[in-house]
């Protein structure tokens, strides 16, 4: 079976189940029309739904991914740019000075109270010799002599050049940073000089930013330790607590679920000056995909909003069609049972004017030889029950003038039946005709092919008689073929006077002996259901409207029965 | 009416005998013939004075035998036979020359008093 054909066969078999139970029908063909209509609807209608919050939905990642990463890199260059420029400054102080300059105090307090004007945030400067000994200081507490040798900062400017601490808690608990760096002077001696940081600059470097309230910016440690005040997750010195990615990177944008439960975006940038700091940037989620969530809030409703106005709609459509199919089925069936009922009555009345011509040549003999007996009996002065044998004879013939009374109703009902001469399109008649069928043709997939001649002649003929010659020999068809059988109807002009039409099928077919008889009346082969009166009629509907009807046939090839009606109808006595 | 040669045509032998044989009872000459062709040879062979013709034959039809009839001899009159309840025909044989149509069964007194208006109306 080809691809079309199964196509075919599904959209029928959703829509045409063959139970022929009427409520039922056109309730399941309603149910089918509504799941057909709302699947081809709503499925593309979802699958576009989906594929565009996709897409949306990972282009506004990247919208803000992108802005969280650059806010981070910008305010990591500035923390870098701050502890830069205040090393650089120390470095050049120890570069510019000699040792002996810088181990004056007087001299330091001076170049300390000169740095203090042009930089902010210096809390206090010191020296510091090779041994770890604090040779000068200027700056708020009393650090001069301290030994700083068994500290790791000590060891790691000695090693490093540089050295920029974590944050920690002064002498009067406010968070700082010491810096230093180490002057190698020759003779293998070296000065160290170290400041102190207040990190209150910190704070303006993030205010800076200008965040939100859904959001917040600080730095940590490598470890985790945060290092200036964060607004989600502790003070200064807290431990950070949400996972965050180790060892060296550009700035990062993570998804993570924070102890507090928030689904946050969080940026991190590594500083890389010498430091363990990170720049951490934390975001809600929730906050950052607002306008994601309006939008998809705004979709979700114009879908259930269109989903709901298809459904109302497909609703109402199936309603009107199965309405629409079910008043046209019945008014089919309606035209077909009047139909029917015409038919019955125009069969009837052919048989009644059968019988009445019939039996009147039967009456007419009794009635001359009870005449002819009653003449002789009364010529008869010799006979003897002549007043008995005249009232007999007149009993008789009073008998005959019922019987021709009854043929006369006969014979009138029969008139009301008589043929109506209309103009009639052929071809429209045939697929009048065929209107009657084509629900049988569907169910059982007959393959109805008709090659009607255009601009056949009209012709002038009785309708409904057509109709019956038609729908009895195209019944027959059907009868004769098997499902999925082929009927073929061609109509065409044969003459000047006459037009054709022939109604094949490649059905069983007939023997020569049924053919002999198929126009007999009271000749049927289908046992109980055939009055054997339809070909019968049919014929003589034929043959009264002056046509002819031809049959060929072969066994197990077809049938073909040709009609042949005069263009004007000649009528005649048929039978 | 005596000795009026009458010439009746039907195909029913029994029918058109026995009326034959009645109306010679009343005086009357019938011939009889059984089917139109026989009817038209035997108007060549001796002229009737009055034909009457059943309308539904086999072979030559009634109106057909009329209808040569009244093209060969327009002066003899034809009563037609019909059966009940085809007035129709009636009418349609009375269009092609007829002189009047009468219903099968028949009521002889009628078709006697038929014929004589029949041959009054003769000129």
């Amino acid at each position: 079976m080809s691809s079309k054909n199964l196509w075919t066969r599904l959209i029928k078999g959703l829509l045409h189940n063959s139970d022929d139970d009427t409520a039922n029908r056109y309730r399941i063909l309603r149910r089918n029309i509504f799941i057909l209509m709302i699947l081809i609807t709503i499925i593309p209608l979802t699958i576009m739904a989906v594929i565009y919050q996709h897409e949306y939905q990972s282009s506004i990642k990247k919208e803000i991914v992108i802005p969280l990463q650059t806010l981070t890199n910008k305010t990591k260059h500035t923390f870098e740019l701050f502890f830069e420029e205040r090393l650089s400054v120390i470095r050049f102080i120890a570069a510019s000075y000699s040792f002996e300059e810088l181990s004056d105090q007087k001299n330091l307090n001076r170049i300390f109270e000169a740095l203090m004007d042009e930089y902010c945030c210096l809390v206090d400067l010191g020296l510091i010799n090779k041994k770890g000994i604090q040779l000068s200081y200027s700056g708020p507490y009393e650090f001069l002599g301290k030994n700083y040798s068994k500290q790791s900062w000590f060891q790691e400017v000695i090693v490093k050049g540089n050295y920029i601490s974590d944050v920690f808690m002064g002498y009067r608990q406010f968070p700082h940073v010491a810096i230093a760096v180490l002057r190698r002077i020759e003779g293998g001696r070296y000065l160290i000089l170290r400041s102190t940081i207040d990190t209150s600059k910190f704070d303006d470097i993030i205010a800076s930013m200008e965040l939100d309230q859904e959001s917040d910016a600080f730095l940590i440690n490598r470890d985790g330790i945060i290092q200036t005040s964060s607004r989600f997750y502790g003070k200064v010195l807290d431990k950070y607590p949400v996972p965050f990615p180790r060892g060296n990177y550009g700035p990062i944008v993570v998804e993570e679920t924070d102890p507090q439960n928030r689904k946050m975006l969080i940026a991190y940038a590594p500083l890389t000056t010498r430091s363990d700091y990170i720049m951490v940037l934390a975001k809600q989620r929730s906050a950052l995909l607002k306008p994601w969530y309006t939008l998809r809030s705004k979709m979700l409703f114009a879908f259930a909003i269109s989903v709901v106005t298809i459904i109302l709609v497909v609703f109402k459509l199936t309603d009107t069609v199965v309405k629409r199919v079910k008043d046209a089925d019945e008014k089919r069936e309606l035209t077909y049972r009047e139909f029917q009922h015409t038919h019955k009555l125009s069969s009837i009345g052919r048989l009644a004017a059968g019988v009445a011509h019939e039996i009147n040549n039967p009456m007419a003999i009794i009635n001359e030889k009870a005449g002819l007996m009653k003449d002789l009996v009364a010529y008869d002065n010799q006979f003897q029950k002549k007043e008995k044998f005249l009232g007999l004879i007149d009993s008789i013939l009073k008998s005959v003038e019922r019987c021709s009374a009854i043929t006369h109703r006969l014979l009138g009902f029969a008139r009301r039946m008589e043929v109506q001469l209309v103009e009639l399109d052929l071809n429209e008649l045939i697929q009048e005709t065929l209107s009657f069928l084509d629900k049988e043709a569907l169910y059982r997939n007959i393959e109805l092919i008709l090659h009607l001649t255009d601009n056949l002649p009209r012709i002038s003929s009785d309708r409904g008689q057509m109709q019956q010659v038609f729908l009895n020999i195209i019944n027959n068809a059907f009868a004769a073929v098997e499902d999925e059988g082929r009927i073929t109807i061609t109509s065409w002009e044969e003459d000047s006077d006459t037009v054709g039409v022939s109604i094949q099928d490649n059905g069983i077919g007939m023997s020569e002996e049924i053919l002999k008889s198929i126009f007999d009346p009271f000749f049927s082969t289908k046992q109980e259901n055939g009055t054997g009166l339809g070909l019968a009629i049919t014929y003589g509907i034929a043959k009264k409207m002056g046509g002819d009807i031809k049959v060929k046939s072969k066994q197990g090839e077809g049938t073909i029965f040709t009609v042949y009606l005069p263009k004007k109808a000649k009528i005649g006595s048929g039978e | 009416m005596k000795n009026l040669k009458i010439l009746l045509v039907d195909d029913e032998e029994e029918f058109v005998t026995t009326l034959a044989e009645r109306l010679e009872l009343r005086g009357l000459q019938a011939r009889t013939a059984l089917n139109g062709e026989d009817a038209l040879h035997m108007i060549e062979a001796e002229t009737p004075r009055i034909v009457i013709l059943d309308v539904m034959m086999p072979g030559l039809g009634g109106f057909e035998v009329l209808r040569r009839i009244k093209a060969q001899h327009p002066q003899i009159p034809v009563i037609l036979l019909t059966g009940r309840g085809s007035e129709k025909e009636g009418v349609k044989g009375m269009e092609l020359g007829a002189f009047d149509y009468l219903m099968k069964p028949l009521n002889i007194e009628e078709l006697i008093k038929k014929m004589q208006e029949a041959i009054k109306s003769q000129p």
